[in-house]
């Protein structure tokens, strides 16, 4: 079984008396995009950091690209990208000399360095503006070019920390399309740091579900919904009593049933059959107009996973 | 070494000489002052480098040292460049030293080309015949040249150890200001405090020597200093 790309043990840091990362232990397959999903201040960015070798742990360990991230983060760092918090680019230099400024930092040779630079801005759709200053770009655009920042030098792992956070859901969704289209065709591993779960669930192969340092959960989405909820139906009408809803709870295969907007929700269990509730809400007298059968969201499996926690 | 020069490559572009030709306002400025108006007004003095025209000639290159040093770490981090450039591949010593070497590099350029044009001046304003002049003592041009090169290593190691430890350029700046003003003045108090006797002794060259020989010192524990205090984990936590 080939070696994973990142496996980190027992992974812990703490600055004081705040632990902002608690004993996380997380293997990421190569070829993947791994969406690390938690609410601000959980520990995502100090995870990438560690991951980075930019910060040595307070406990335990980690192996990033086969490299100790205490002992030989220089070469994590030279066969990784990174889009970190904020885009990090220089807008006074021009899009083609930020770029350029990293393919030589990556040691990349000129000819090779100008051919990718290209072939990236032109994929990207900034080639024509290649040579304006990139302050005078919207936050799109530099977002854009920081991915192809991050890309430039064929890394096999990229890390990705929130690189939608801020946009309007039109300026997301393209940055979301570009870097999807990006990653298949470079078929890079993406560490990829979001608090945005349709994000995830678009990009994603694998997730984990770090809160308050600590890791809650790691799968593909598909197995995390399956563990947190089972299989759901919203049933759209009318004339859905309370006593109506008391009797459907008691049924076996109904997990839980709640009016919400004068939609009927019903969480199932296992096979999760809507035959039964259906007849038992028309025999009652409800006005049944549509009944739609659907899984949970990861938003709802992320926010049954917090709510856990917290209790 | 590589490394070095890629940085060397990106202070340039970023810090130096951005915005196109308006970039080149303020050399050629500093240049006029240092090599147009100082030596007209010197006349043929201007070529014996006595002590007031030193004294200008190293302010200006370490005024313009502490102005620009302040934005070499906090000036990254103010402009969130600093988090991405250290997760990078460079290492730590490749962006200090490439941002020193740029810097003072640029500083010493500009006393350099304020000497030789002072010089072409002083002599096509000479009007009284005979060859050209240099500056003289030779030994003394030399002293000079390397005196103003320790004074902004100096300015630029000290820049880059305060600028290590400020959130913002301003902050920078305002403790390089002072940090200028206790320098004058220390070296002045130092100066005194030395007997007279043995200051009285000592020749303009000697003299000249004496402060290259501390600043140098100065200069090998500053530098020493930012480079050890250069600490990734450090940076990405501040």
């Amino acid at each position: 079984m080939p070696e994973p790309l990142i496996h980190a043990e027992h992974l812990s840091r703490f600055f004081g008396t705040v632990k902002a990362v608690d004993d996380l232990s997380l293997e990421v397959p190569a070829g993947i995009v791994f969406g690390f999903l938690g609410p601000n201040g959980a520990g995502k960015t100090t995870t990438i950091h560690l991951l980075l070798g930019l910060l040595d742990p307070t406990k335990g360990q980690a192996r990033v690209l086969g490299f100790d991230t205490r002992t030989q983060a220089e070469a994590i760092r030279a066969q990784s990208g990174a889009l970190l918090e904020f885009a990090g680019l220089y807008e006074r230099m021009s899009a083609q000399d930020n770029l350029d400024l990293y393919g030589r930092i990556y040691r990349m040779p000129a000819p090779a360095r100008r051919a990718r630079i290209k072939e990236l801005l032109t994929h990207l759709d900034l080639w024509d503006r290649r040579r304006d200053q990139v302050g005078t770009w919207s936050r799109g655009m530099k977002q854009k070019l920081a991915v192809a920042r991050a890309l430039l030098h064929h890394p096999p792992l990229v890390f990705l920390d929130e690189p939608t956070a801020g946009f309007d859901p039109i300026a997301a969704a393209a940055l979301r399309e570009d870097l999807a289209s990006l990653v298949a065709r470079e078929g890079v591993t993406v560490f990829l740091n979001t608090h945005n779960l349709s994000e995830a669930e678009k990009l994603c192969a694998q997730v984990g579900v770090i809160r308050q340092g600590k890791l809650v959960t790691v799968g593909a989405p598909d197995d995390l919904r399956a563990r947190t909820g089972g299989p759901q139906a919203e049933v759209v009408g009318s004339g859905f009593t309370e006593q109506m809803l008391a009797t459907l709870r008691e049924r076996p295969e109904v997990a839980h049933a709640e009016v919400h907007n004068s939609h009927l929700l019903i969480e199932l269990r296992g096979e999760g059959k809507m035959g039964p509730c259906v007849r038992l809400l028309v025999h009652a007298g409800a006005e049944v107009e549509e009944v739609r059968r659907g899984k949970a969201s990861l938003e709802d499996v992320f926010l049954t996973l917090m709510e856990e926690e917290q209790r | 070494m590589n490394d070095i020069w890629t940085m060397m490559w990106k202070e340039s572009k970023d810090l130096l000489f951005q915005g196109g030709w308006k970039a080149l306002i303020r050399p050629v400025l500093l240049i006029g002052i240092m090599g147009i108006y100082l030596p007209l007004q010197f006349g043929l003095q201007w070529l014996a480098l006595p002590l007031i025209e030193l004294f200008v000639i190293l302010w200006i290159p370490f005024f313009v040292i502490i102005s620009f040093i302040g934005d070499a770490i906090a000036g990254e981090r103010e402009r969130h460049t600093l988090e991405t450039l250290l997760a990078s591949r460079i290492s730590d010593r490749a962006i200090l030293l490439g941002k020193v070497v740029v810097t003072v590099g640029y500083a010493w350029g500009l006393a350099l080309g304020g000497l030789l044009l002072g010089l072409v001046l002083v002599n096509l304003f000479r009007g009284n015949g005979g060859g050209w002049m240099f500056y003289h003592p030779f030994d003394l041009f030399l002293e000079a040249l390397a005196l103003i090169l320790v004074t902004c290593i100096l300015g630029a190691s000290a820049g880059v150890l305060v600028s290590l430890r400020t959130s913002t350029v301003r902050q920078a700046q305002q403790i390089l200001s002072i940090g200028t003003v206790v320098l004058v003045f220390g070296g002045i108090s130092a100066l005194q405090a030395l007997p007279a006797k043995f200051v009285a002794s000592l020749t303009y060259a000697q003299f000249l020597l004496l402060v290259l020989a501390v600043f140098a010192v100065l200069d090998v524990i500053l530098l020493g200093g930012s480079l050890v205090s250069f600490r990734r984990s450090r940076l990405i936590v501040s």
